[in-house]
């Protein structure tokens, strides 16, 4: 029979494996674009997983100061988002961004 | 014994907010453009942060950090709609293209160089 602390190491430790691969894959997503917008999706989702990742941390080592980081954290993602979204806005539509794009999803529709 | 339930709880918790969050990010590799990208990470990812947190809030056993717990994910859940609709708006208007797998564009005569754009 595992006591209820083992359980928790065990819970921390699976928790901890999926939120690095799920940041792995968020970052394939901000390397491979294709367009700005999907970087900038990627980026937003990033600071999620870090916001996850820091309350899995807090729980680890019982310091329940790390979630005042967490909501920091938040604030900057979301301030940083909307400066993006307004970015794509007044950048105007840029045509390489459209040629990459048709060209990825050939690339994936013939992949996937 | 309350213990080791709280315990059990937070411990089942934490594996389902990062299961969700690795649903969101395999969400954001296998969907085909950024609006249905955005589909996935704005709500899946979402809810396995606020998950986390309040895993946290539980585990620490304060009512005050419980309270700020939910202060920060209602804090989340107000803004990560509103981030994702300003940028699903900004690249829309800016013509950025929906899939060709897409059913319908409802609104195709939107702003932007490309009207006739996902159809």
């Amino acid at each position: 029979m595992m006591s209820a602390q083992m359980i928790l190491d065990w819970a921390v430790f699976i928790a901890l494996v999926l939120l690095s691969l799920a940041m792995a894959l968020t970052v394939f997503r901000v390397i491979r674009g294709p367009t700005l917008p999907d970087r900038i999706l990627a980026l937003d989702m990033l600071v999620a997983t870090a916001i996850g990742f820091i309350a899995v941390i807090g729980i680890k080592t019982g310091f329940a100061l790390y979630l005042d980081i967490a909501i920091a954290l938040g604030l900057v993602g979301f301030l940083a988002t909307v400066a993006f979204a307004r970015f794509v806005m007044a950048r105007g539509f840029v045509s390489e961004g459209h040629l990459d794009q048709s060209k990825a999803a050939t690339g994936e529709k013939n992949g996937g | 014994m309350v213990g080791n339930v709280v315990t059990i709880l937070v411990a089942a918790m934490i594996v389902i907010g990062a299961a969700f969050n690795l649903i969101a990010a395999l969400g954001l590799i296998r969907l085909p453009d950024i609006y249905t990208r955005m589909h996935a990470a704005s709500k899946a990812g979402t809810l396995g942060s606020g998950v986390l947190l309040i895993a946290l809030g539980i585990q620490a056993g304060d009512i005050g950090i419980f309270t700020r717990a939910l202060a920060g994910v209602a804090f989340f859940l107000l803004t990560a709609p509103i981030s994702a609709h300003l940028l699903a708006k900004a690249s829309y208007a800016m013509g950025y293209r929906l899939t060709d797998q897409s059913v319908m564009d409802e609104m195709p005569k939107g702003a932007g160089p490309d009207n006739n754009a996902g159809c």
